[in-house]
Formats: structure tokens, C-alpha cells, sequence
């Protein structure tokens, strides 16, 4: 008899029940099974495990590149690569890294104050990585560590090549240094290129041109044991292994002249400045000195924390760049171009003559802008007034020319934007108008122009602001009679594999043409009797020249690039003087040299700064012609 | 006073919360557990990938999507999902048969057809398709099934389980079948049958090695002893199990594993996962993600008890034990346990569709507990 099956939903419901719990214990069943497995592996046989993991591992060994070297203007080298021992850590193998750290320190291999940065250093890298953890180690930390390096286990002493200036801190300003990669750095750049690479290039040359000088990492792996050392390679594993061999950066060929150099810095006798002397013709800088200056030999070799405050707690900031970061007012050294820019709107003609009564007066105002001279020049042309440097004359000169068109001559040289070397962190100054104090200052009392402002642009005061490099490039305008180059102090960069040379050419900025090129030579007159003159301000400097010089003295009030020291009245009185300027150039009829000077609180332009701009003169061209 | 003010907000909260789920057809206990282990499995991708990061960033896209597409069919009503079973089964099928015909080769194996804009594997549908056909010829008759009714589903099982494993891909085969098979199993297969057909697959065993292909059988002669070709097919096995037994009880910590991060360990951020969690979590490690995908299972298994109608019981019951099967079929083989199949370890390995699939699973399986109360 044949059954009638109908749907049974409570049936049905007490089937799947019984099979789902059935299944849910054989599923907690095989999860068990798996974590018995698990706790097999990793517990009862963990050692035999661990033992394989590390018997059979390769350890990657990077290859890094070796960093281009660099040369001055005659192929001396100014920094290089020397064999050097450094200590490297690897995490995985030391063990407990504070113990380490801590025997470390006791036996003097690392300073106490560098203890935080190395932990966060290597704890920031992978533990099988071996991390540069003390760079340049000399002959007697070398001999302590082979004492101890039984009870150092994860610290080896390797041979790696570190960066070397061998005219130390000549022309540091110019090279800037290498340094240890730090956290900051490794967010921004190729973890991969820097593998084995401990140092990356933070200001200066280095920094700027890091992408050449740096080429590429390689590695290779190396089969190791337990121990960390190189083992024999097992049978068929030898196919596993790669290598990558690195890429040396490129050589840089520089316009700087490192001999130059040290005649400028050695003529500042101690006092802080700046020196900058470019070739006009095409934007070659030839010297770039701030002073005082560092050892880049110690960045390179790893500073300590306690030099490093030293140096950026020093009231004269030697690591402060002040040819191209420092502003000053320019002074009377923009006197020509105050000039020029009356001959070329026409509102006065060169022999057109003021009288110098010691002070100006604007109409209807009873203020008087000084003159440096109390009794005045008497009557000046605009030839004397450059050559005496009379205030006087300028300030009637620039109410003549007014805000705007001084504004738009002095922008066309290149005042209040940055020249463009080929080297970062350069500051453009300020050049002031009407528009930029509307909108640098918050109140409405405050942004309006007022004609005394004007009236003191004439002999550089006020807002403006110009960096010794702007004021260089400027004269070097004159120089030329308008023609313009982008300062550079790379020339050329060289592959060191196939001696390819890649010549950097020089960069002409838009010239600046005047309407009667004759007023060029109207101002050049005047600034070849500042220096030998019967009144001019730097005629003692230039005495005995076998050249002719074409010069402008300056004298700036001070300005603060925020010191933090401490009230110490003899101190502070030394750094309320006047900066001294002198900006010149040699030969003036088909010139060479341009140099601008800077000495901060030197005082009068044409006994402090242009002494340092005649040493530099006469070691480029007397030199060329002998 | 305060603190009951506090609790009482607290509670309205959740009770917000709650409404918002139920709103959105949605589980909460099961969407933590799934939450859990995929924010875990992203930890540990990171890790295996080491600096890929790109492969990260693409496998949480994929996550992006997933979930999209889980949201979206948890809001299908339970009664489409039936109505549309027999309708998807036939599509999976036919592309199947387009992907013999026509498909892509990837990797040495035909698994890909290229439709213009996307390139997917139509074994992935059959992973759904085949258990909802199943249920859906079940839902219809009286249970537990007769003979000719088990013959049948047989049939429906294979047809598709042949083609896939014709691709080759074994990991997806072995899936399909055992969400098929399930199913029957959770309808009321008889015990009998059940041992017969353990005893005829016993009796299979030669036939079917003479099917495999070359590599297959070497993985199941390597399970076996990995030793004999410990540079070829055994290297997978051993690196995992070093990788694994050398974790320990605390692991070696994160990204810090060596086995994994200078690349002994093959396909780490793909089907061997697991062992960088246990070179580098431990076994502590490796039993919390075990506990959470017990938690997932089980609170699944749960909701399939609660549904209403055969249809929503069983694909609830076969999706919750297939994740299972994944879960310990990619254990197992990377533990050394079974052979080396292509499972991924699932919410966890690297790799778009079956992360998709996996997740698409679980929509559906809320959308048919959450309309539990409307039905029967």
C-alpha cells in the first residue's frame, strides 16, 4: 500500500536541528583538531622550528652606491668618499636592545645623550636589519669595541665609505653636509634606494643635488646561520639568491673656487658676514661664505646631540646662512640703481646739481631726514653724489621717481623675489610698495603708504630688505650693462662609469635694456671714483690695485635675525652698530668679478667691508694674470 | 542618579542602533564577527604584503565592495531569492559551459571570462548557486528526500563540480560540492546513504587518480611526506609549517615575521596567510581567529535554526558549514594536515571575488533570517 508523503514542517524542523547540532560538534570537533595541530607546531615543536627558520635564512646585504664626489672650479676635490668603520645594530639578533644599549654606552661607544634617538632609530627600522647606529668611529673606539664585541651580540663594526670635506668648514654654507637619515627624513624618501645608504644630503649642494649625487642601492643575499654568519650554500638553493649590483651617483663640477673661498672667509677675520662673488658673465658663483661658519665633518661623522646645541644655541648662528637666508636693509650700496632709475624715467639728467644743506625736508612738514654728514656735500652732481655717497641727493631723487616707479625698476633687477641658485632655502627679501604694506599689515592705520617711506627707499632704508646674494646679482647687472644670470654653483655633472660630462649652460634672466645705453657708463664713472676718487668712501681699500674697481660703500642700520641671547648691555651695544656693505666689481671696464660684502655690525662700509672684497680681487685676478 | 540617567541614554542608543539593523535586514552579532576578523585580516594583509601597499589598498576596496554588495542583497525579500534560484543556477551553468567553450587562460588554468568590462571566474556563482538550487528542489518536496530525489541533486551537483575541476580548479570543485552536499545532508539524507557513499568514493579513489592532473597528484604525494621534494612541491608545506611551529606561543610580532617578510614563506598574502599569522601572532594569534570564525559559524548555524521555511533553513545551514569547510580546508592545508588546495583562508587572503562571493553569502543569509517572523 503505497504511502502519501506530505510536507511535515515540524518533522522537517526537528531533521535540520538534529543535523545542525550534529555538525556543530563535529565542526567544534575539527577546530580543535586544528588548534591540537597549531599547538604541535608551535609549542611541543617550536625549537625544532625556530632552529629551521633561522638556519635556512638569507640575509639581504645591501650594496649601497657611492656618492658622487664633488670638485671646485679647478677639479679640487671638496668632498669625497673615504673608507670609514661604523657600528650596526640588528635588533633581532641583540637580544634585549636597552642591555645592549646600555653596555654599549658604558664602554663608550655611544654618547649618553644619543641613547634616545638610536633606540627609536633601530626600532623604527625592521628587526632583521642591520641600521648604522655610530658613523666614523676612530682608531681608539674601533680597538674598544674588538674588547667587548663578544658580549655585543647583534652589533657589528662594519667598513662603509663616509663622507669627507677635506677644507672642513670652507665653504660650508655652499656644500652643506650629509647627515644621518632620520625618521623625518624616511617619510620622504625611496626606502628602497637608501637601502644600506645610512646618510642623505640635508642643506646646500648636498641636499639640492641628493638625486644625482646619491645614484642607487643594490644588495645581495647571503645564506646565513643562527648566528648571523655567512654560511655555505645547501644544494639547489644557490638559484634563490639575488643580487643587484648599486649605481654610484654622479661627480658635480662646481663654479665655486674653494681657494677663493678661503681668502674671502680668512679676510673677514672672525667677523660674522657674508662674502658673495659671482663671474657676471654668466652667473658662475665663485665664492659663498657665511660667517662664521661649521665643520660639516661632523654631521657627516654623526654629531652628538650636545655638539648639535651648541651649534644652534650659538648667539652668532653659524649654521644660519646669511648669503642667502639673511635680509638687510641694502643701504647706500643701491645708490647707482637709485640712479640709474632717475636717468632712465628722465626726472633728472647727470648734471643736474642739488644742494646738500645735511638734511631734507618734505613740503609742508617740518621732519628732516638726515644726511650722514651733519654739514652737508654742498652742491652735488649725480657723479658726486654717488662717489660721496650724498643722502641727501637720494632722498630728493626718490620723492622725484616716486613708490611705483621705484618699485617697478627695482623689481625688474631682481629685488624681493629669490634669484633662483641652484641651491633650496633661499629668502627674496623684501621690495615694498604701496600694495605689499596693504597687505602685509592688519590695521587700517598701518597699510598706508607714506611719502617719508618713499623718501628713505632712496639710500636703502626702510622695508626693504635684500639678501647679500640679491645684491650681487644686482651689481653684476651693472657690470654687464644689463645683462642678466641666474647664479649657479654647479657647472657640470659627470657619470662616473662612462665619463659622460652633462654641462649645465649658463641661464640668462630678461636683460634689462635701457633707453640711452650711454647712463650705464654714467654710473659705472661714478662708482670707479668711489674707489679712487678724491672724496670717495673706499678709496684707501683700493689703493696700490693694478685694476680698476668700480664700487659703492653701505652702511645698514641693524636688523634682527632673531637672536635669542641674553640682555648683556656690552653685547647688545656691539650688535646695535651698523652692518657694513661694499659691492663692487673688477676690472670696471670689462669686469671679471662682481662681490658683494656683508659684515654685521662692522660698521662703516668702506673701512670694514671692502678691505675682505679687495683680498678677494686681488687673489682672482692677479692671480689669473700671473 | 546620574548613572542611571547614563545607562538609560545608553540603552536608548543601542535599542537606535538596533531599530537601524533590523531597518537594514541586518545581524549584529554576525556582522561583529565578521567585522572582527576582516579588521584583523586587514592587519595581517599589511603585514604579508609587505610593501605593497597597493595590494592592501586594493583588497580593502574590495572589502568597499563587498559589503556593498552584502547590504544590498540582505535587502532582496526572502521569497525573490527562492523564485530566482532555479534562474541563477541555469546562468552560472551556461557561463560555465561559455568558459570551456571560450574562457580565459590564467595561471594555467581556464577560469576567466572576459565580458568587456570585467573579467570573473563563473565557478564563484556556482558557490552560491548550486546550494540556493538545491534548497530550492528540496523546499518543494517532502523531507527527508527519497532516493530518486538524492539521485537528482546529485546530479545537479556534478554537472557544474565536473566542469569546474575540468578547469582545473580543485579548491572551487571541492567548495561547490560541499555547499551542494550540505544542503542534502541538512535536508535529511539518510545515514545509510551517507556511508555508502563515503564507501563508493573509497572505491573511486583509483579512478580518480588517474583524472588528476600531474600537479594535483603531487600535492597529495607531498602531503604524505613533504621531505621528498622539498625544493618543489614540498617547499610550500615545510616553509609554512617553519613559519608557523617557529611563531611560538607569543609569535614574533607584527610585520616582524622572517619567514614571511623575506619571502621563504610562497603565496603569503594569498592561500598561506595563515602561517604568517601563526609565524607572526602566535599561537595566541592563531587561536583568536580560530575562536572568531568558531563565533561567525556558530551564530550562523543558529540563525539557520531560526528560519521558518525548508527553502531559508537549509542555504542558511549550507552557507554557514561551507565557511567552515574553508576555513578548514585552508587551515588544515597550510597546518599540514591536508593537501594543498587553492582555498583561500576567507575574509583574510588576498583575492577579489571569493571575497565578494563570501560576503554576498552572508547577505543573504540575513536576508532570509530577517523575514523569519512573515513566513509559515
Amino acid at each position: 500500500m503505497p504511502r502519501v508523503r506530505v510536507k511535515d514542517e515540524n518533522l522537517e524542523q526537528s531533521i535540520f536541528l538534529q543535523r545542525a547540532v550534529i555538525a556543530a560538534v563535529i565542526l567544534v570537533g575539527m577546530i580543535v583538531l586544528l588548534a591540537g595541530r597549531a599547538f604541535w607546531l608551535q609549542v611541543l615543536r617550536h625549537e625544532h622550528y625556530a632552529e629551521l627558520s633561522q638556519g635556512n635564512r638569507a640575509r639581504i646585504e645591501p650594496l649601497p652606491p657611492n656618492r658622487g664626489i664633488i670638485y671646485d672650479r679647478v677639479g679640487r676635490v671638496i668632498a669625497e668618499n673615504t673608507p670609514a668603520y661604523q657600528l650596526e645594530l640588528m635588533r633581532e639578533q641583540a637580544g634585549d636592545l636597552d642591555a645592549t644599549l646600555a653596555k654599549l654606552k658604558n664602554w663608550g661607544l655611544l654618547e649618553p645623550d644619543d641613547l634616545d634617538r638610536v633606540r627609536r632609530l633601530v626600532q623604527s627600522r625592521r628587526a632583521f636589519e642591520a641600521v648604522p647606529i655610530r658613523l666614523q668611529l676612530d682608531d681608539e673606539l674601533v680597538a674598544r669595541y674588538a674588547v667587548h664585541r663578544h658580549e655585543l651580540p647583534g652589533v657589528t663594526l662594519e667598513t662603509r665609505m663616509a663622507r669627507h670635506y677635506p677644507f672642513g668648514a670652507i665653504g660650508a654654507h655652499a656644500i652643506g653636509y650629509v647627515s644621518t637619515i632620520s625618521e623625518s627624513d624616511l617619510m620622504r624618501l625611496d626606502k628602497e634606494r637608501y637601502f644600506g645608504t645610512g646618510v642623505v644630503g640635508k642643506t646646500g649642494i648636498e641636499r639640492a643635488y641628493e638625486d644625482d649625487l646619491l645614484g642607487s642601492g643594490g644588495y645581495r643575499e647571503v645564506l646565513v646561520n643562527a648566528e648571523g654568519r655567512r654560511a655555505e650554500l645547501p644544494e639547489g638553493r644557490s638559484a634563490q639568491l639575488q643580487s643587484r649590483q648599486p649605481q654610484a651617483g654622479r661627480d658635480l663640477r662646481l663654479s665655486l673656487d674653494i681657494e677663493l673661498e678661503r681668502v674671502a672667509e680668512e679676510a673677514m677675520a672672525g667677523r660674522r658676514g657674508a662674502v658673495v662673488a659671482i663671474d657676471p658673465s654668466n652667473g658662475n658663483v665663485l665664492v659663498l661664505a657665511s660667517l662664521p661658519a661649521f665643520d660639516p665633518n661632523g654631521f657627516a661623522r654623526g654629531i652628538s646631540r650636545h655638539e648639535y646645541l651648541a651649534l644652534t644655541e650659538d648667539p652668532d648662528q653659524p649654521l644660519f646662512n646669511r648669503v642667502l637666508r639673511g635680509t638687510y636693509p641694502p643701504g647706500s650700496t643701491i645708490k647707482p640703481l637709485m640712479a640709474l632709475a632717475g636717468l632712465e624715467y628722465d626726472v633728472i639728467r647727470p648734471q643736474d646739481r642739488v644742494f646738500c644743506p645735511g638734511h631734507f625736508s618734505l613740503p609742508h612738514s617740518r621732519h628732516r631726514f638726515r644726511d650722514w654728514k651733519p654739514e652737508g656735500h654742498g652742491t652735488v652732481d649725480m657723479h658726486n653724489a654717488v662717489m660721496q655717497s650724498c643722502d641727501v641727493y637720494f632722498y630728493r631723487l626718490a620723492n622725484t621717481l616716486g613708490i611705483d616707479r621705484i618699485h617697478e625698476i627695482m623689481t625688474r633687477i631682481g629685488f624681493g623675489a629669490p634669484t633662483g641658485i641652484d641651491i633650496g632655502g633661499e629668502r627674496g627679501g623684501v621690495m615694498p610698495s604701496p600694495q605689499w604694506k596693504a597687505s602685509t599689515f592688519g590695521t587700517r592705520e598701518q597699510q598706508v603708504w607714506f611719502p617719508g617711506e618713499t623718501v628713505i627707499l632712496g639710500i636703502g632704508q626702510g622695508y626693504w630688505a635684500a639678501t647679500p646674494l640679491q645684491l650681487a646679482t644686482a651689481t653684476a647687472l651693472l657690470a654687464t650693462r644689463g645683462e642678466h644670470y641666474r647664479p649657479r654653483l654647479v657647472r657640470a655633472l659627470v657619470d662616473p662609469v662612462t665619463g659622460k660630462v652633462e654641462e649645465r649652460a649658463p641661464q640668462p634672466l630678461p636683460p634689462v635694456e635701457l633707453k640711452d645705453r650711454a647712463n650705464w657708463e654714467v654710473i659705472v664713472d661714478a662708482m670707479v671714483a668711489v674707489t679712487s676718487g678724491a672724496r670717495g668712501t673706499a678709496v684707501r681699500a683700493a689703493r696700490g690695485a693694478q685694476y680698476s674697481i668700480a664700487g659703492k660703500t653701505g652702511t645698514a642700520q641693524v636688523y634682527s635675525i632673531g637672536q635669542t641671547e641674553k640682555y648683556d648691555e656690552k653685547e647688545v651695544a656691539e650688535r646695535l652698530r651698523d652692518h657694513a656693505l661694499f659691492v663692487a666689481f673688477a676690472p670696471a671696464e670689462a669686469p671679471k668679478l662682481v662681490i658683494a660684502v656683508l659684515v654685521e655690525n662692522g660698521g662703516h662700509g668702506g673701512s670694514a667691508a671692502a678691505p675682505v672684497a679687495r683680498a678677494v680681487f686681488d687673489a682672482y685676478l692677479t692671480k689669473e694674470k700671473g | 542618579m546620574y548613572e542611571e540617567l547614563g545607562a538609560s541614554r545608553t540603552r536608548r542608543t543601542m535599542t537606535a542602533t538596533a531599530r537601524l539593523m533590523r531597518a537594514l535586514h541586518l545581524d549584529g552579532m554576525l556582522l561583529s564577527g565578521l567585522a572582527i576578523i576582516s579588521v584583523l585580516g586587514l592587519f595581517v594583509l599589511y603585514s604579508a604584503a609587505g610593501d605593497n601597499t597597493a595590494l592592501w589598498i586594493n583588497q580593502l576596496a574590495r572589502f568597499g565592495i563587498g559589503i556593498a554588495v552584502m547590504v544590498a542583497i540582505a535587502q532582496v525579500p526572502d521569497h525573490f531569492i527562492r523564485m530566482a534560484s532555479p534562474m541563477t543556477y541555469v546562468l552560472g551553468f551556461v557561463l560555465l559551459l561559455l568558459v570551456a567553450v571560450a574562457g580565459d587562460v590564467g595561471k594555467g588554468a581556464q577560469r576567466w571570462l572576459d565580458i568587456g568590462i570585467i573579467r570573473f571566474q563563473p565557478s564563484e556563482i556556482m558557490k552560491l548557486a548550486v546550494p540556493m538550487m538545491c534548497a530550492w528542489y528540496l523546499h518543494q518536496r517532502p523531507l527527508p528526500p527519497s532516493f530518486w530525489n538524492v539521485a537528482a541533486l546529485l546530479l545537479m551537483i556534478l554537472m557544474p563540480v565536473v566542469l569546474i575541476a575540468w578547469q582545473p580548479d580543485l579548491g572551487t570543485a571541492l567548495l561547490v560540492t560541499a555547499a551542494g552536499l550540505l544542503v542534502v545532508v541538512l535536508g535529511g539524507l539518510p545515514w545509510y546513504y551517507m556511508l555508502g557513499g563515503v564507501a563508493l568514493a573509497g572505491a573511486a579513489v583509483p579512478l580518480v587518480w588517474s583524472v588528476l592532473h600531474d600537479y594535483q597528484r603531487q600535492r597529495v604525494l607531498t602531503l604524505l611526506d613533504p621531505q621528498s621534494d622539498a625544493l618543489g612541491a614540498g617547499y610550500h608545506i615545510i616553509q609554512s609549517q617553519i613559519a608557523i611551529g617557529s611563531g611560538g606561543v607569543f609569535g614574533k610580532g607584527w610585520t616582524n615575521g622572517s619567514q614571511a617578510q623575506l619571502e621563504f614563506l610562497p603565496e603569503r598574502s594569498t592561500d598561506f596567510i595563515f602561517a604568517v599569522i601563526g609565524e607572526e601572532l602566535g599561537l595566541l594569534g592563531l587561536l583568536a581567529f580560530l575562536a572568531c570564525y568558531l563565533f561567525i559559524i556558530c551564530r550562523a548555524l543558529y540563525m539557520a535554526a531560526q528560519c521558518r521555511d525548508a527553502f531559508a533553513r537549509l542555504l542558511c545551514g549550507s552557507i554557514a558549514l561551507t565557511f567552515f569547510v574553508y576555513v578548514f580546508v585552508n587551515a588544515g592545508m597550510v597546518t599540514g594536515l591536508l593537501p594543498v588546495v587553492g582555498v583561500p583562508l576567507p575574509l583574510v587572503s588576498y583575492g577579489g571575488t571569493s571575497l565578494v562571493t563570501l560576503l554576498a553569502s552572508f547577505g543573504m543569509l540575513m536576508s532570509l533570517y530577517s523575514s523569519r517572523k512573515l513566513v509559515g
